[in-house]
């Protein structure tokens, strides 16, 4: 490797962390905002303009809060449940194609950390399901039996959601032929028919519906807040946490909505891809001004999925326990697996006609 | 007599669109979305501010006319207070027969606002305020003197117009 690889790669890092650190930031504003818009009120709006700032003010605070740990707890992995949430939240960004390759001073630079990793989908979903660790470490390490029972309940919802997950993926990766994200995002460019873009979503419409709701349960967000169920276990696992530490937990919660959307965005809907605009020969010289209207194509899709990630929680209510594994076991999982038949059918059928 | 046992059933039959349970989410979400963009109710409190009707218990004050205070330091209100917040030390003033209060004060964190002492007051001499904004950086602060509690009469119109309608 030589210099100026290791000088891109470490430039590209730091541009993904802050991207992560600041996007999280400001999607827990989203939040705030848009649950007081849907409940007629105004939001924070004191911390500059219209509270453009209040969620600095809002880590400032953490970071100042005295940070307690319960006695009896286990010390060590009272520590390590975070650090797992919130390394494994940042630690899949690797593979997100960010935009097409471009070429700037002459380097010709691939906008993913970890660009053509043949393993990508793969990779992705081993990392994300080591995601529910941090949950169940936190609960158990706490030594306290609301966020035990919090941990145990995302850990048997995270590993049961998986499956569909992965499931609801592999419908997908049958037509594209491979499990390589930069090839994917690179394969959903064209057009159908001259004008529909060769998105994912209008061959797995049902793959995507499954991705959808699994992603909600693997971001223990709601509906399927049961790790955290304010009501039922104060705050589930993370109510021995404060300061610092409970903020991990709440970037990481964030994060993993930054990063489910733009998952969503890369593997269904045609990832950085700017259809018809990104076809206009203007382009086909300035590749530094496509990567960065991609980049901003890329942006807009994901935040229209962050914000339904957003709505969705301040409209619908959290699933019962029983519902939530009936779901995820009787109707998720065989409706995946059909899904996944159904595509083989079918490939296989245009493949011998 | 014989009694017949009805067993209530809470489940209720749902079509096959409800049991279907997305279109019934897009109708919630669509709900929600529709929220979004009605009037908001939040008052943006310090530039809002909520102007109480003249029934409204706030801070207790002492009446202030042009003599001086009408309160002749008789310590019915100090007697009356349920939360002992008020201490009342009577003096003699030159004319005869008159008093009036050397010391009046009222802890405010003591105070509940539950209006007994205008009720007793036989002078009209301290009735509830609207003012509702009180803020103490220490608890000394909060024992409210004279200084703070006498308020000109001219502002009080309103309560005392709404005592002299409806009180007792």
């Amino acid at each position: 490797m030589e210099l100026i690889d290791v000088i891109v790669l470490v430039v590209k890092i730091l541009i993904v962390l802050h991207i992560f650190l600041i996007g999280a930031a400001y999607v827990v504003l989203l939040e705030r905002k848009v649950s007081a818009w849907i409940q007629d009120r105004v939001g924070p709006n004191r911390v500059g303009w219209r509270g453009s700032l209040q969620s600095f003010a809002d880590v400032l605070k953490l970071v100042l809060k005295e940070d307690i740990v319960p006695g009896h707890a286990n010390k060590f992995f009272h520590f390590l449940a975070p650090v797992i949430s919130i390394a494994i939240a940042i630690s899949v960004w690797a593979v997100i194609p960010f935009c097409s390759p471009f070429t700037v001073f002459g380097v010709e630079i691939q906008p993913t950390i970890a660009p053509n990793l043949n393993i990508g989908i793969l990779l992705l979903l081993a990392l994300s399901s080591l995601g529910v660790y941090g949950i169940t470490l936190a609960g158990w390490a706490s030594n306290n039996k609301y966020s035990l029972l919090g941990g145990l309940r995302s850990s048997a919802q995270m590993i049961s959601y998986e499956l569909s997950m992965g499931l609801s993926l592999i419908g997908m990766m049958l037509v594209m032929g491979s499990v390589n994200i930069t090839t994917i995002v690179a394969q959903q460019g064209g057009y159908w028919f001259g004008w529909l873009p060769k998105w994912n979503i209008f061959v797995q419409p049902v793959g995507f519906l499954i991705f959808l709701v699994a992603a909600f349960a693997e971001t223990n967000r709601a509906p399927f807040d049961l790790a955290e169920a304010e009501p039922e276990l104060v705050g589930g696992f993370h109510t021995e946490y404060t300061g610092l530490k409970f903020g991990l937990f709440f970037l990481a919660e964030y994060g993993n909505v930054i990063l489910m959307s733009a998952l969503m965005t890369t593997l269904f809907f045609g990832g950085y891809h700017l259809p018809w605009v990104e076809d206009l020969p203007f382009f086909k010289d300035h590749t530094g001004l496509l990567a960065l209207a991609q980049f901003g194509a890329l942006f807009v899709k994901a935040l229209f999925w962050i914000f339904f990630f957003v709505w969705v929680r301040w409209s619908i209510p959290r699933f019962r326990y029983d519902q939530l594994m009936n779901l995820g076991w009787r109707v998720m999982f065989p409706l995946a697996l059909l899904n996944t038949v159904i595509t083989a059918i079918v490939l296989a059928a245009m493949k011998s006609s | 007599m014989a009694t017949k046992t009805v067993i209530a059933s809470s489940t209720k039959r749902m079509t096959f669109w409800e049991k279907l349970y997305l279109p019934e989410i897009a109708k919630g979400m669509g709900l929600t979305l529709k929220q979004m963009f009605q009037p908001k109710f939040t008052r943006e409190y310090p530039e809002e501010r909520y102007e109480p009707a003249a029934s409204y218990r706030g801070r207790p004050v002492l009446v202030q006319e042009d003599y001086g205070e009408r309160c002749v330091a008789c310590g019915l209100c100090s007697r009356v207070c349920p939360a002992i917040a008020i201490e009342v030390q009577a003096a003699e003033t030159p004319q005869e027969k008159e008093r009036f209060p050397s010391l009046f004060e009222i802890n405010m964190l003591r105070c509940i606002f539950c209006g007994f002492c205008e009720e007793a007051c036989p002078e009209e001499a301290i009735v509830m305020s609207k003012d509702y904004e009180l803020t103490f950086r220490r608890p000394e602060d909060a024992i409210f003197g004279k200084d703070r509690l006498l308020v000109p009469v001219a502002k009080l119109q309103d309560r005392l117009e709404y005592l002299r309608l409806y009180k007792g």
